[in-house]
């Protein structure tokens, strides 16, 4: 597909958790919990105010309301901050220093004096019904090597985290409050590739600082995207980084179809008809157990949409999926319609039933809403208005990612946000930190650095990316050999881990130390794992290093050597030098990994050689 | 330099190497606060500013709010917490709202509840209610009784609500309720308590309670509010919503939400027992002074003059030996003591040790188990009403307004 025709336009919105002692308006530690540890529950309704119910008609509003009801989850973790009953404390420096930092490394202009926000979110995420947000600096660059022509960040904001969902009206405080920036970009990329790439630029961007959390749901992106005759839709929560590229593509190809779909909608002279019909009657001998369930079942006949309300937009999404979110959001499970009927239990008898009962014709798309009598009616009229907007071609969106990335329909795009000011936090000066700030190395930069040390470029690149980074260049500079340090931190530590060594006991200096009496020879590199597992087990240092260097001197090796050697003359002599192989792997069990293997080489071409010779 | 922009005002604002269009909003610390049309407000040097032009006033739009003729009235009279408030988006700024319409604007429910009417006496912070003003508020709840109020709503800061409800106990005969309710989270954010402790106020208005309460949330969850009689409730959290209790008695009602189901307890006076009277007089030259270990008997002299001093003492209700003497020449000056207890739970016994029977033959009352600050605001008005010195002491040990619990309760 030839994106510059399509006329993609694409910009990001990437929230990363900063990885800060503690939460930004409270002191409680900012770690996850397992929702079984929560130690108390409470209800709280959040009151909406007009417009941030604009999304739902007057039908549907009246019946959310009595859904606003949230229970909350709260740990030995939390504290009355996130519940909402104590004001916030003064902003955490320590998380407005991160932020700042990766401000300076994206090369923005950082606000003089930032004050917080309040923007309104009611989704029950926040237990005060807003987010707290500051913006801390503004206009950056995106390099010309990542973005051909380059690209703009606009801003980067310190927000707090929204707590997490358990389930439709259950949130988890312990999330809630833990600091996040929020970069934003311009939409400035314009193929599925660039916008990967850029993510990508970003997150790495991020890592650099070595003080953002790690692991799944600690970095969500937001992507914005419209295309020519479209309108701007915002995919929420990608995960993924190599989904990326893959959910743009996918949009765009929704987008363009929608497109097609109005076209020939007007083509066609298509309508919606907007009296629904009451066919509950229809169905009631039904085999299909949602319409047989159902109080009402009503029908809305949408003329000459026949055959593309059925039509595939996306992989495994359909016009009828859209409008099913729309009908969805009145708590109904989904819609029926006749471009995928008979079936799902409906037999041609009953659709032939349908469209006479409607006065449809086969060129008509018929609707099925059923369920309860209040949702049923709230559904077709969301129905209604997704069926008109389908005239427009794309509505303006916030869609919600799916498996495999294609996506499914939020919440219209919310309006100017709508904020206030957080009058209970004073605001803060960028001044005195700015000029103090350290420019991280990027992690681009230190692999490449890590390379010309001579490391192996997929042990550069592993090392480099690390969280063990910062380790392992105090490694390097206390003498340790880069690929010994680069082995020991990415796999020998690793490996002890998962044969259930205590490693975690094994502080960062005994770890260096261990690592410097190889460096200059007072260990065997092969010792290394013995040495950790010893000190693991609560050996000191200093005991652990003697214990395995102790254990083979090079009196010792060289009688190890002449006795293995000896037993196996015959073979030597047939062999030649190509039996130090072999040779090699029975003296080095014999010394179990406490010589290194260069020596015991060194000493066992020695011993071969001097039977060759004999003979 | 131009510092004279005004709210709203558009600017063209520098921010390092980034020009942005603006509102002005406000100047903070000697530096220029505006809106990007994002919405994040930020502080930049006033020199950084250019006037771009200031736009006319726009109107909003008000919805209409109809009442309802079938409903009882009640009225609401604001001495300055908020229950309602609006925010402009635009500028930020939050105003609070005393008009009916506008409260049952960001209130809805309330119209189904009542009709009402409005009073705004004041708006002022709780901290700085005086005694003054309880009288004035009486008046202006009497005044909505006698004519036709079904039940009176009083909005107030939470800080002093306790004292304000106190002392309307005091100085009226009410045969209606008289609700005090305020907010303990700001009223402009979703999450705040003014909605459902508004409800639950005015539902507890057209109850058939008859006296002074105070209607709040029960716990810190939304699910039901206590209803407190105004002599025996206190403040006991800085800022949870939960933060008023009933000591030592139960409340004397419930309301669910959202089902707005009234309880009310057996001890609670009921509709109609009483005919409405207002005795506004009150005393304002009484104290209330907490005895802390070592504190010197001078600290005694600065009362000198009052006509009245409430002591909380510790425990049982003691205070230093030292401080008899002194005790006894306020006493002899006129001036009457009543010991209440810094324990708050409990009732005062001063015939225990030597010190309390040194305390009652300096002239010191037991105060029972009333509530310090309901015994300050209680001698204010005996000492305001009687002036035969024996009769008011008599007033002080006797029960009034379910300020004194003649029975502990076991389990409270
Ligand atoms: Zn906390």
């Amino acid at each position: 597909m030839d994106y510059k025709t399509v006329g993609l336009k694409a910009g990001i919105e990437i929230h990363q958790q900063l990885d800060s002692r503690t939460k930004l308006f409270c002191r409680c530690p900012t770690s996850l919990r397992e929702f079984e540890e929560h130690t108390d529950e409470y209800f709280r309704f959040l009151r909406a105010t007009e417009s941030e119910m604009g999304e739902i008609d007057e039908a549907a509003r009246e019946e959310m309301k009595n859904e606003r009801r949230f229970c909350y989850y709260t740990y030995d973790t939390t504290c009355l901050v996130e519940d909402d009953e104590e004001p916030p404390q003064p902003l955490n420096p320590e998380a407005l220093t991160i932020s700042l930092t990766i401000a300076k490394m994206l090369g923005m202009s950082p606000v003089g004096q930032i004050h917080t926000m309040r923007k309104l979110v009611i989704d029950g995420s926040n237990t005060s019904g807003f987010q707290r947000t500051a913006l801390v600096a503004l206009d950056g660059a995106i390099p010309v090597d990542v973005l051909p022509g380059g690209g703009g960040i606009e801003t980067i904001c310190l927000e707090e985290e929204a707590a997490q969902r358990v389930d439709d009206h259950t949130f988890s405080l312990d999330r809630l409050g833990i600091p996040l920036v929020e970069i934003t970009t311009s939409p400035c990329m314009k193929t599925p590739e660039e916008v990967q790439e850029v993510a990508g630029y970003l997150g790495m961007v991020l890592r650099s600082t070595g003080k953002v959390k790690r692991g799944l749901g600690t970095i969500r992106q937001d992507i914005n995207i419209s295309i020519s005759g479209g309108a701007r839709v915002e995919i929420k929560g990608v995960q993924e980084l190599d989904l990326i590229a893959e959910v743009v593509r996918r949009e765009v190809r929704r987008q363009e179809n929608l497109l097609s779909i109005r076209d020939e909608l007007i083509r066609r002279g298509a309508g919606v008809r907007e009296e629904p019909v009451d066919v509950t009657h229809v169905f009631s001998a039904t085999s299909s157990g949602i319409l047989k369930k159902a109080d009402r079942i009503l029908a809305l006949v949408l003329p000459f949409f026949g055959g593309l309300v059925g039509r595939e937009i996306q992989p495994g999404r359909r016009l009828g999926s859209e409008l099913s979110d729309y009908a969805k959001k009145c708590g109904l499970g989904g819609i029926f319609h006749t471009d995928e009927l008979p079936g799902y239990g409906v037999t041609p008898e009953e659709v032939s039933e349908l469209r006479t009962a409607t006065g449809a014709s086969d060129r008509d798309c018929v609707i099925i809403v059923a369920g309860p009598e209040k949702k049923v009616h709230c559904a077709v009229l969301q129905v209604i208005k997704r069926a008109r907007l389908a005239f427009e071609g794309i509505p303006e969106e916030t869609r919600r990612m799916l498996e495999g990335g294609s996506t499914s329909y939020m919440r219209p795009l919310p309006g100017a946000a709508r904020m206030y000011p957080e009058t209970d936090v004073e605001p803060v000066y960028s001044r005195g930190i700015w000029g103090a700030i350290q420019v991280p190395e990027l992690i681009t930069k230190r692999i490449g650095r890590l390379k010309d040390l001579g490391l192996d470029p997929g042990v550069a690149e592993h090392i480099g990316y690390s969280e063990q980074y910062p380790l392992f260049e105090k490694a390097l500079n206390q003498g340790v050999p880069p690929a010994l340090a680069a082995r020991t931190l990415t796999s020998t530590v690793k490996e002890l881990r998962r044969e259930g060594v205590a490693v975690d006991h094994i502080s960062d200096d005994e770890l260096i130390g261990a690592l410097a009496a190889v460096g200059d020879g007072r260990a065997a590199k092969e010792a290394v794992p013995e040495i950790l597992r010893l000190i693991a087990g609560g050996t000191p240092l200093a005991d652990a290093l003697e214990q395995c260097a102790g254990r083979v001197s090079v009196q010792d090796l060289g009688d190890i050597v002449r006795a293995v050697v000896r037993e196996r003359q015959q073979f030597v002599i047939e062999r030649g030098m190509a039996s130090l192989g072999p040779l090699m792997g029975v003296v080095m069990a014999e010394v179990r990994g406490s010589v290194d293997g260069k020596v015991v080489s060194d000493c066992l071409k020695d011993e071969i050689r001097r039977i060759l010779q004999e003979t | 330099m131009n510092h004279t922009y005004d709210a709203g005002d558009r600017l063209e604002a520098q921010i390092g190497t980034s020009v942005r269009q603006a509102t002005y909003i406000t100047g903070r610390d000697g530096m220029a606060v505006v809106k990007l049309d994002n919405g994040y407000n930020l502080g930049i040097p006033y020199d950084s500013c250019r006037f771009l032009e200031r736009p006319g006033q726009s109107v909003a739009r008000k919805p209409i709010v109809t009442q309802r003729d079938e409903l009882p009235v009640l009225s609401i009279v604001s001495t300055g917490g908020t229950i309602a408030s609006r925010i402009d988006y635009r500028t930020g700024a939050v105003t609070s709202q005393f008009d009916a319409a506008d409260i049952l604007r960001a209130i809805p429910g309330l119209s189904s509840i009542g009709r009402f009417r409005t009073k705004q006496l004041y708006t002022i912070l709780s901290e700085n209610m005086t005694p003054a003003i309880w009288q004035e508020l009486a008046r202006a709840v009497h005044e909505e009784i006698v004519s036709g109020a079904r039940g009176v709503i009083v909005t107030h800061g939470t800080d002093t609500m306790a004292y304000s409800a106190a002392a309307l106990s005091f100085m009226l005969d009410t045969p209606v309720p008289v609700i005090f309710v305020g907010s303990q989270r700001s009223a402009d954010r979703p999450s705040s308590d003014n909605a459902i402790n508004a409800l639950c106020a005015a539902k507890t208005a057209v109850s058939e309670l008859g006296e002074v309460a105070v209607v709040m949330h029960t716990t810190t969850s939304d699910d039901s509010c206590s209803i407190h009689r105004a002599t025996r409730v206190r403040k006991m959290h800085t800022s949870k919503r939960d933060a008023f209790t009933s000591i030592g008695v139960p409340p004397i009602g419930t309301v669910k939400y959202p089902t707005l189901d009234v309880t009310l307890a057996a001890h609670a006076r009921k509709r109609r027992e009483t005919e409405p009277m207002v005795l506004p007089d009150l005393e304002p030259g009484c104290g209330l002074l907490s005895f802390v270990p070592g504190m010197d008997p001078a600290v005694l002299d600065a009362f000198s003059g009052y006509r009245g001093l409430v002591i909380a003492g510790t425990g049982l209700g003691h205070v230093s030996t030292a401080w008899i003497p002194a005790l006894r020449t306020l006493a002899k000056d006129g001036c009457m003591l009543a010991m209440t207890s810094q324990c708050l739970n409990g009732r005062v016994c001063d015939r225990v040790y030597d010190t309390g029977r040194d305390l009652i033959s300096a002239g010191v009352i037991e105060a029972e188990n009333m509530l310090p600050e309901t015994a300050l605001v209680k001698m204010m008005w005996v000492l305001g009403n009687e002036d035969d010195p024996d009769k008011a002491a008599g007033m002080m040990k006797e029960d009034l307004k379910g300020e004194i619990e003649g029975r502990s309760v076991h389990g409270l």
